[in-house]
Protein backbone atom coordinates (compact mmCIF):
# COMPACT_ATOMS: atom_id res chain seq x y z
CA UNK A 1 0.00 0.00 0.00
CA UNK A 2 2.81 2.14 1.26
CA UNK A 3 4.89 1.56 -2.71
CA UNK A 4 1.17 1.66 -4.06
CA UNK A 5 0.87 5.30 -2.89
CA UNK A 6 4.44 6.87 -3.31
CA UNK A 7 4.22 5.74 -6.93
CA UNK A 8 0.72 6.82 -7.82
CA UNK A 9 0.35 10.03 -5.35
CA UNK A 10 4.51 10.76 -6.55
CA UNK A 11 3.08 10.74 -9.81
CA UNK A 12 0.23 12.84 -10.19
CA UNK A 13 1.33 15.83 -11.21
CA UNK A 14 3.71 14.60 -13.62
CA UNK A 15 0.35 12.76 -15.34
CA UNK A 16 -1.77 15.81 -14.87
CA UNK A 17 0.40 18.17 -16.86
CA UNK A 18 1.51 16.28 -19.88
CA UNK A 19 -2.31 14.63 -20.04
CA UNK A 20 -3.61 18.06 -20.37
CA UNK A 21 -1.04 19.15 -22.63
CA UNK A 22 -1.10 15.87 -24.74
CA UNK A 23 -4.94 16.18 -25.27
CA UNK A 24 -4.90 19.72 -26.09
CA UNK A 25 -2.25 19.30 -28.90
CA UNK A 26 -3.55 15.86 -30.20
CA UNK A 27 -6.51 18.14 -30.68
CA UNK A 28 -4.89 20.62 -32.37
CA UNK A 29 -3.28 18.83 -34.72
CA UNK A 30 -6.35 16.76 -35.59
CA UNK A 31 -8.33 19.53 -36.31
CA UNK A 32 -4.94 21.08 -38.77
CA UNK A 33 -5.10 17.78 -40.40
CA UNK A 34 -8.94 17.02 -40.54
CA UNK A 35 -9.58 20.38 -41.98
CA UNK A 36 -12.01 19.62 -45.14
CA UNK A 37 -15.80 20.49 -45.41
CA UNK A 38 -16.58 17.09 -46.04
CA UNK A 39 -15.43 15.50 -42.36
CA UNK A 40 -17.56 16.55 -39.83
CA UNK A 41 -15.87 18.31 -36.52
CA UNK A 42 -17.39 15.98 -34.34
CA UNK A 43 -14.33 13.08 -35.96
CA UNK A 44 -11.23 15.20 -33.87
CA UNK A 45 -13.73 13.94 -31.16
CA UNK A 46 -13.53 10.27 -32.09
CA UNK A 47 -9.81 10.13 -32.98
CA UNK A 48 -8.92 12.14 -30.10
CA UNK A 49 -10.14 10.24 -27.33
CA UNK A 50 -9.42 6.96 -29.18
CA UNK A 51 -5.88 7.85 -29.44
CA UNK A 52 -6.03 8.63 -25.98
CA UNK A 53 -7.45 5.20 -24.71
CA UNK A 54 -5.42 3.10 -27.29
CA UNK A 55 -1.63 4.39 -26.99
CA UNK A 56 -1.66 8.12 -25.58
CA UNK A 57 -2.78 7.21 -22.04
CA UNK A 58 -1.28 4.14 -21.46
CA UNK A 59 2.09 4.31 -23.77
CA UNK A 60 2.86 7.99 -23.25
CA UNK A 61 1.87 7.98 -19.38
CA UNK A 62 4.09 5.29 -18.49
CA UNK A 63 7.16 6.15 -21.06
CA UNK A 64 6.56 9.41 -18.74
CA UNK A 65 6.40 7.12 -15.71
CA UNK A 66 9.53 5.07 -16.84
CA UNK A 67 11.49 8.26 -16.09
CA UNK A 68 10.14 9.17 -12.96
CA UNK A 69 9.23 6.18 -11.41
CA UNK A 70 12.06 3.72 -13.29
CA UNK A 71 14.56 5.66 -11.95
CA UNK A 72 13.13 5.95 -8.04
CA UNK A 73 13.44 2.74 -8.27
CA UNK A 74 16.41 2.02 -10.10
CA UNK A 75 18.60 4.25 -7.31
CA UNK A 76 16.85 3.64 -4.16
CA UNK A 77 18.19 0.19 -4.70
CA UNK A 78 21.07 1.33 -6.06
CA UNK A 79 21.84 3.14 -3.11
CA UNK A 80 20.72 0.57 -0.06
CA UNK A 81 23.31 -2.33 -2.29
CA UNK A 82 26.32 0.13 -1.93
CA UNK A 83 25.90 1.46 1.23
CA UNK A 84 25.42 -2.38 2.51
CA UNK A 85 21.85 -1.69 3.67
CA UNK A 86 20.76 -4.47 1.54
CA UNK A 87 23.39 -6.87 3.03
CA UNK A 88 22.42 -6.47 6.19
CA UNK A 89 19.02 -7.26 5.24
CA UNK A 90 20.26 -10.61 4.05
CA UNK A 91 22.11 -11.03 7.12
CA UNK A 92 18.99 -10.69 9.28
CA UNK A 93 17.75 -13.65 7.46
CA UNK A 94 15.29 -11.59 5.46
CA UNK A 95 14.90 -12.50 1.65
CA UNK A 96 15.81 -9.40 0.46
CA UNK A 97 14.53 -9.46 -2.74
CA UNK A 98 10.88 -10.02 -1.53
CA UNK A 99 11.21 -7.98 1.04
CA UNK A 100 12.08 -5.14 -1.20
CA UNK A 101 11.19 -5.75 -4.93
CA UNK A 102 7.97 -7.36 -4.65
CA UNK A 103 6.95 -4.54 -2.68
CA UNK A 104 7.33 -1.84 -5.39
CA UNK A 105 6.33 -4.38 -8.47
CA UNK A 106 3.27 -5.01 -6.47
CA UNK A 107 3.05 -1.65 -5.82
CA UNK A 108 3.43 -0.45 -9.67
CA UNK A 109 1.13 -3.09 -11.12
CA UNK A 110 -1.61 -1.78 -8.72
CA UNK A 111 -1.32 2.10 -9.52
CA UNK A 112 -0.29 2.44 -12.82
CA UNK A 113 -3.48 1.71 -14.03
CA UNK A 114 -5.46 4.16 -11.98
CA UNK A 115 -3.02 6.53 -13.15
CA UNK A 116 -3.43 5.80 -16.92
CA UNK A 117 -7.34 5.98 -15.96
CA UNK A 118 -6.61 9.51 -14.78
CA UNK A 119 -4.68 10.19 -17.53
CA UNK A 120 -7.11 9.35 -20.20
CA UNK A 121 -9.88 11.46 -18.68
CA UNK A 122 -7.28 14.00 -18.40
CA UNK A 123 -6.35 13.60 -21.94
CA UNK A 124 -10.09 13.92 -23.55
CA UNK A 125 -10.63 17.15 -21.01
CA UNK A 126 -7.26 18.51 -22.48
CA UNK A 127 -8.88 17.86 -25.57
CA UNK A 128 -11.86 19.47 -25.11
CA UNK A 129 -10.63 22.32 -23.82
CA UNK A 130 -8.06 22.82 -26.54
CA UNK A 131 -11.03 22.65 -29.32
CA UNK A 132 -13.70 24.62 -27.43
CA UNK A 133 -10.62 27.66 -26.99
CA UNK A 134 -9.40 27.60 -30.15
CA UNK A 135 -13.00 27.60 -31.79
CA UNK A 136 -11.93 24.11 -33.64
CA UNK A 137 -14.68 21.88 -32.53
CA UNK A 138 -17.31 22.60 -29.37
CA UNK A 139 -17.38 20.72 -26.22
CA UNK A 140 -20.59 18.79 -27.58
CA UNK A 141 -20.02 17.83 -31.04
CA UNK A 142 -16.04 16.71 -29.42
CA UNK A 143 -18.01 14.48 -26.64
CA UNK A 144 -20.65 13.13 -29.84
CA UNK A 145 -17.51 11.78 -31.83
CA UNK A 146 -16.07 10.19 -28.95
CA UNK A 147 -18.94 8.32 -27.76
CA UNK A 148 -19.35 7.22 -31.45
CA UNK A 149 -16.70 5.51 -31.52
CA UNK A 150 -16.33 4.12 -28.20
CA UNK A 151 -15.80 0.57 -27.67
CA UNK A 152 -15.42 -1.00 -24.17
CA UNK A 153 -12.53 -3.31 -25.10
CA UNK A 154 -10.77 -0.29 -25.58
CA UNK A 155 -10.56 0.47 -21.78
CA UNK A 156 -9.95 -3.47 -21.91
CA UNK A 157 -6.93 -2.84 -23.66
CA UNK A 158 -6.01 0.81 -22.26
CA UNK A 159 -5.30 -1.40 -18.36
CA UNK A 160 -3.85 -4.60 -20.06
CA UNK A 161 -1.28 -2.08 -21.38
CA UNK A 162 -0.61 -0.44 -17.93
CA UNK A 163 -0.38 -3.51 -15.87
CA UNK A 164 2.21 -4.90 -18.38
CA UNK A 165 3.95 -1.50 -18.37
CA UNK A 166 3.91 -1.53 -14.74
CA UNK A 167 5.13 -4.87 -14.19
CA UNK A 168 7.79 -4.08 -16.96
CA UNK A 169 8.91 -0.99 -15.68
CA UNK A 170 9.13 -1.88 -11.81
CA UNK A 171 10.86 -4.95 -12.28
CA UNK A 172 13.43 -4.17 -15.00
CA UNK A 173 14.49 -0.75 -12.57
CA UNK A 174 14.13 -2.73 -9.16
CA UNK A 175 16.71 -5.48 -10.97
CA UNK A 176 18.92 -2.32 -12.41
CA UNK A 177 19.31 -1.27 -8.84
CA UNK A 178 19.53 -4.29 -6.85
CA UNK A 179 21.91 -5.73 -8.98
CA UNK A 180 24.42 -2.39 -8.85
CA UNK A 181 27.97 -3.08 -7.74
CA UNK A 182 30.31 -0.11 -7.18
CA UNK A 183 29.40 3.41 -6.47
CA UNK A 184 27.57 6.54 -6.56
CA UNK A 185 28.83 6.94 -10.43
CA UNK A 186 27.58 3.09 -10.78
CA UNK A 187 24.06 4.08 -8.86
CA UNK A 188 23.76 6.78 -11.33
CA UNK A 189 24.32 4.82 -14.22
CA UNK A 190 22.19 2.15 -13.15
CA UNK A 191 19.42 4.73 -13.04
CA UNK A 192 20.23 5.46 -16.61
CA UNK A 193 19.99 1.73 -17.69
CA UNK A 194 16.99 1.45 -15.94
CA UNK A 195 14.98 4.17 -17.49
CA UNK A 196 16.66 3.15 -21.15
CA UNK A 197 15.23 -0.03 -21.16
CA UNK A 198 12.19 0.33 -19.41
CA UNK A 199 11.41 2.66 -22.75
CA UNK A 200 12.70 0.41 -25.13
CA UNK A 201 10.57 -2.91 -23.34
CA UNK A 202 7.28 -0.60 -22.67
CA UNK A 203 7.32 -0.10 -26.57
CA UNK A 204 8.16 -3.18 -28.19
CA UNK A 205 5.57 -4.49 -25.36
CA UNK A 206 3.22 -1.84 -26.86
CA UNK A 207 3.74 -3.56 -30.07
CA UNK A 208 3.49 -6.80 -29.43
CA UNK A 209 0.19 -6.10 -27.04
CA UNK A 210 -1.58 -4.51 -30.07
CA UNK A 211 -0.70 -7.05 -32.70
CA UNK A 212 -2.30 -9.98 -30.13
CA UNK A 213 -5.57 -8.00 -28.52
CA UNK A 214 -5.95 -5.62 -31.85
CA UNK B 1 28.17 -21.09 20.46
CA UNK B 2 31.17 -22.35 18.49
CA UNK B 3 31.83 -20.95 15.20
CA UNK B 4 34.34 -23.15 12.93
CA UNK B 5 35.81 -22.48 9.63
CA UNK B 6 36.85 -25.33 7.57
CA UNK B 7 38.84 -24.99 4.39
CA UNK B 8 38.04 -22.10 3.10
CA UNK B 9 38.58 -20.86 -0.29
CA UNK B 10 37.05 -18.19 -2.73
CA UNK B 11 38.09 -16.15 -5.47
CA UNK B 12 37.06 -13.41 -7.63
CA UNK B 13 37.25 -14.70 -11.33
CA UNK B 14 40.75 -15.78 -11.88
CA UNK B 15 41.82 -13.72 -8.83
CA UNK B 16 42.58 -15.93 -5.40
CA UNK B 17 41.57 -13.96 -2.50
CA UNK B 18 41.15 -16.73 0.39
CA UNK B 19 42.73 -20.14 0.37
CA UNK B 20 42.22 -23.15 2.15
CA UNK B 21 41.43 -21.10 5.38
CA UNK B 22 40.21 -23.28 8.68
CA UNK B 23 39.75 -21.22 12.09
CA UNK B 24 37.64 -22.08 15.18
CA UNK B 25 36.66 -19.09 16.92
CA UNK B 26 36.47 -19.43 20.84
CA UNK B 27 32.97 -19.41 22.13
CA UNK B 28 31.97 -16.14 24.21
CA UNK B 29 35.37 -14.61 23.04
CA UNK B 30 36.28 -11.33 20.97
CA UNK B 31 38.04 -13.34 18.14
CA UNK B 32 40.00 -11.04 15.53
CA UNK B 33 40.42 -11.33 12.18
CA UNK B 34 43.70 -9.15 11.49
CA UNK B 35 45.34 -8.41 8.45
CA UNK B 36 47.02 -5.70 5.57
CA UNK B 37 44.19 -3.73 3.59
CA UNK B 38 43.45 -7.12 0.90
CA UNK B 39 44.48 -9.55 2.49
CA UNK B 40 40.72 -11.01 2.56
CA UNK B 41 39.63 -10.32 5.88
CA UNK B 42 36.15 -8.94 4.97
CA UNK B 43 35.61 -11.60 2.56
CA UNK B 44 35.77 -14.08 4.96
CA UNK B 45 33.71 -12.39 7.03
CA UNK B 46 31.21 -11.99 4.54
CA UNK B 47 31.44 -15.68 3.60
CA UNK B 48 31.11 -16.81 7.04
CA UNK B 49 28.13 -14.87 7.49
CA UNK B 50 26.76 -15.88 4.35
CA UNK B 51 27.08 -12.66 1.97
CA UNK B 52 29.32 -14.95 0.00
CA UNK B 53 29.81 -18.11 -0.99
CA UNK B 54 32.61 -19.75 -1.21
CA UNK B 55 33.67 -21.81 -4.10
CA UNK B 56 35.17 -24.36 -1.49
CA UNK B 57 34.86 -25.51 2.46
CA UNK B 58 32.16 -24.98 4.84
CA UNK B 59 31.23 -23.03 8.08
CA UNK B 60 29.87 -24.69 11.06
CA UNK B 61 27.54 -22.43 13.64
CA UNK B 62 27.59 -24.76 16.67
CA UNK B 63 28.51 -27.73 14.47
CA UNK B 64 25.70 -27.27 12.34
CA UNK B 65 26.14 -26.99 8.62
CA UNK B 66 25.17 -23.17 7.33
CA UNK B 67 26.50 -22.73 3.94
CA UNK B 68 24.70 -25.74 2.38
CA UNK B 69 21.71 -26.09 4.56
CA UNK B 70 18.07 -25.42 4.15
CA UNK B 71 16.68 -22.05 3.40
CA UNK B 72 14.77 -22.71 7.30
CA UNK B 73 17.84 -23.43 8.84
CA UNK B 74 20.12 -21.07 7.70
CA UNK B 75 17.40 -18.23 8.41
CA UNK B 76 17.03 -19.63 11.90
CA UNK B 77 21.21 -19.28 12.24
CA UNK B 78 20.59 -16.30 11.08
CA UNK B 79 18.21 -14.70 13.33
CA UNK B 80 20.94 -15.50 15.81
CA UNK B 81 23.62 -13.23 14.38
CA UNK B 82 24.33 -9.57 14.68
CA UNK B 83 26.24 -7.71 12.39
CA UNK B 84 27.77 -4.26 12.90
CA UNK B 85 28.96 -3.15 9.37
CA UNK B 86 31.64 -0.59 8.12
CA UNK B 87 29.35 2.10 7.12
CA UNK B 88 27.16 1.28 9.48
CA UNK B 89 24.59 0.03 6.69
CA UNK B 90 21.69 1.85 8.75
CA UNK B 91 18.30 2.06 6.53
CA UNK B 92 18.73 5.89 5.98
CA UNK B 93 15.07 6.46 5.42
CA UNK B 94 14.31 5.22 9.00
CA UNK B 95 14.71 6.76 12.01
CA UNK B 96 17.56 5.55 14.86
CA UNK B 97 14.34 4.23 16.55
CA UNK B 98 12.81 2.40 13.61
CA UNK B 99 16.29 0.64 12.89
CA UNK B 100 16.78 -0.79 16.24
CA UNK B 101 13.11 -1.50 16.04
CA UNK B 102 13.13 -3.22 12.32
CA UNK B 103 14.68 -6.97 13.08
CA UNK B 104 12.12 -7.25 16.20
CA UNK B 105 9.51 -6.13 14.06
CA UNK B 106 10.50 -8.50 11.58
CA UNK B 107 11.10 -11.79 13.61
CA UNK B 108 8.89 -11.29 16.67
CA UNK B 109 4.86 -10.37 17.62
CA UNK B 110 6.06 -8.21 20.25
CA UNK B 111 3.44 -5.58 21.15
CA UNK B 112 4.64 -1.27 20.36
CA UNK B 113 5.23 -0.80 23.90
CA UNK B 114 7.50 -4.34 24.36
CA UNK B 115 9.40 -3.10 21.00
CA UNK B 116 9.76 0.41 22.18
CA UNK B 117 10.65 -1.10 25.60
CA UNK B 118 13.72 -2.98 24.51
CA UNK B 119 14.98 -0.02 21.72
CA UNK B 120 14.99 1.84 24.65
CA UNK B 121 16.76 -0.82 26.77
CA UNK B 122 19.56 -1.64 23.90
CA UNK B 123 19.84 2.17 23.04
CA UNK B 124 20.45 2.75 26.88
CA UNK B 125 22.70 0.15 26.51
CA UNK B 126 25.31 1.50 23.96
CA UNK B 127 25.04 4.62 26.04
CA UNK B 128 22.49 6.87 23.21
CA UNK B 129 20.15 8.95 24.55
CA UNK B 130 17.81 11.32 23.27
CA UNK B 131 18.21 10.35 19.33
CA UNK B 132 15.51 8.16 18.87
CA UNK B 133 13.84 10.32 16.66
CA UNK B 134 16.93 11.41 14.57
CA UNK B 135 17.50 10.42 11.43
CA UNK B 136 21.01 8.53 10.44
CA UNK B 137 21.74 11.32 8.29
CA UNK B 138 21.42 13.44 11.94
CA UNK B 139 24.09 11.84 13.58
CA UNK B 140 27.84 11.51 14.02
CA UNK B 141 30.03 8.43 12.81
CA UNK B 142 30.47 7.52 16.47
CA UNK B 143 27.12 7.26 16.90
CA UNK B 144 25.92 5.52 13.62
CA UNK B 145 28.33 2.68 14.81
CA UNK B 146 26.66 2.39 18.37
CA UNK B 147 23.17 2.33 17.12
CA UNK B 148 24.51 0.04 14.42
CA UNK B 149 25.38 -1.97 17.88
CA UNK B 150 21.95 -1.35 19.28
CA UNK B 151 20.63 -2.98 15.81
CA UNK B 152 22.89 -5.54 16.09
CA UNK B 153 22.05 -6.94 19.40
CA UNK B 154 18.40 -6.04 19.19
CA UNK B 155 17.36 -9.78 18.95
CA UNK B 156 19.96 -11.00 21.97
CA UNK B 157 21.93 -13.12 18.94
CA UNK B 158 24.62 -15.38 19.71
CA UNK B 159 27.17 -14.01 17.17
CA UNK B 160 27.74 -10.67 16.70
CA UNK B 161 30.44 -9.93 13.64
CA UNK B 162 31.67 -6.48 13.16
CA UNK B 163 33.83 -5.53 9.72
CA UNK B 164 36.19 -2.77 10.65
CA UNK B 165 33.94 -1.46 13.45
CA UNK B 166 36.48 1.11 14.17
CA UNK B 167 37.11 2.63 10.35
CA UNK B 168 37.06 6.31 9.88
CA UNK B 169 36.73 6.81 14.06
CA UNK B 170 39.12 8.96 16.16
CA UNK B 171 41.02 7.47 18.23
CA UNK B 172 39.05 8.05 21.27
CA UNK B 173 35.29 7.15 19.56
CA UNK B 174 37.34 4.16 18.22
CA UNK B 175 38.28 2.83 21.50
CA UNK B 176 34.65 3.26 23.10
CA UNK B 177 33.38 1.38 20.18
CA UNK B 178 35.96 -1.00 20.68
CA UNK B 179 35.09 -1.30 24.73
CA UNK B 180 31.50 -1.61 24.06
CA UNK B 181 32.10 -4.87 21.42
CA UNK B 182 34.29 -6.55 24.56
CA UNK B 183 31.76 -5.92 27.50
CA UNK B 184 28.85 -6.90 25.09
CA UNK B 185 30.61 -9.82 24.02
CA UNK B 186 31.25 -10.91 27.58
CA UNK B 187 27.73 -9.65 29.09
CA UNK B 188 25.95 -11.38 26.74
CA UNK B 189 28.48 -14.19 25.97
CA UNK B 190 28.27 -14.15 22.75
CA UNK B 191 30.78 -15.19 20.18
CA UNK B 192 32.26 -11.96 18.80
CA UNK B 193 34.08 -11.99 15.26
CA UNK B 194 35.96 -8.57 14.46
CA UNK B 195 37.37 -7.80 10.68
CA UNK B 196 40.02 -4.80 11.79
CA UNK B 197 43.72 -3.93 10.99
CA UNK B 198 43.74 -1.20 13.98
CA UNK B 199 46.21 -2.95 16.27
CA UNK B 200 44.92 -0.43 18.99
CA UNK B 201 41.81 -2.71 19.20
CA UNK B 202 43.64 -5.81 18.45
CA UNK B 203 45.59 -5.35 22.12
CA UNK B 204 42.24 -3.82 23.73
CA UNK B 205 39.10 -6.46 22.76
CA UNK B 206 41.00 -9.70 20.78
CA UNK B 207 40.91 -12.86 22.86
CA UNK B 208 41.83 -15.19 19.89
CA UNK B 209 43.64 -13.23 16.97
CA UNK B 210 43.95 -14.91 13.23
CA UNK B 211 46.39 -13.23 10.95
CA UNK B 212 45.77 -13.07 7.25
CA UNK B 213 48.28 -12.83 4.91
CA UNK B 214 47.70 -12.38 1.07
CA UNK B 215 44.61 -14.61 1.49
CA UNK B 216 46.33 -17.24 3.75
CA UNK B 217 45.95 -18.42 7.14
CA UNK B 218 49.67 -17.15 8.27
CA UNK B 219 49.18 -17.03 12.02
CA UNK B 220 46.77 -17.76 15.24
CA UNK B 221 47.05 -17.43 19.00
CA UNK B 222 45.93 -15.26 22.09
CA UNK B 223 46.78 -11.65 22.51
CA UNK B 224 49.64 -12.13 24.59
CA UNK B 225 51.38 -14.73 21.82
CA UNK B 226 50.85 -12.07 19.09
CA UNK B 227 53.15 -9.62 21.03
CA UNK B 228 55.92 -12.39 21.20
CA UNK B 229 55.66 -14.18 18.33
CA UNK B 230 58.83 -14.66 16.08
CA UNK B 231 56.57 -15.08 12.95
CA UNK B 232 58.45 -12.66 10.53
CA UNK B 233 55.02 -11.56 8.57
CA UNK B 234 53.00 -11.10 12.32
CA UNK B 235 55.80 -8.45 13.24
CA UNK B 236 56.39 -6.77 10.40
CA UNK B 237 52.32 -6.19 10.61
CA UNK B 238 52.03 -5.56 14.19
CA UNK B 239 54.94 -3.73 14.89
CA UNK B 240 55.18 -1.20 12.18
CA UNK B 241 53.81 1.69 14.77
CA UNK B 242 56.96 3.26 17.56
CA UNK B 243 53.59 3.22 19.89
CA UNK B 244 53.25 -0.66 18.84
CA UNK B 245 57.43 -1.02 19.83
CA UNK B 246 57.15 0.80 22.95
CA UNK B 247 54.19 -1.47 24.32
CA UNK B 248 56.03 -4.62 23.73
CA UNK B 249 59.06 -3.17 25.83
CA UNK B 250 56.13 -2.35 28.66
Amino acid sequence: MEEMVSVGVGSIIIVLITSIFIGAVTTVQTAYQLISGFIPRSAIGSVVAASALLELAPTITCLVLAGKVGSNIASQLGTMRVTEQIDAIEVMGINSSAYLIMPKVIGSVLAFPILVTIAAFLIIFGGVVAGDLTGQVTQADFMYGARGTFKGFQIVFMLTKAVTFGFLISSISAYQGFYVRGGALEVGQASTRAVVYSCILVLCADYVLAQLLL
Amino acid sequence: MSIQVKNLSKSFGQTPILADISYDMDPGKVNMIIGKSGSGKSVMLKCIVGLLEPDIGEVLYDGRSFLHAEFQVKREIRKQIGMLFQASALFDSLTVEENVAFPIRMFTRQTSAEIKQRVAFCLERVNLNKVEKLLPSEISGGMKKRVGIARAIALQPRYLFCDEPNSGLDPLTASVIDKLIYEITHEYNMTTVVVSHDMNSVTNIGDKIMFLNEGKKAWEGSKQELMTTSEERVREFVFVSDFMKQKIVV
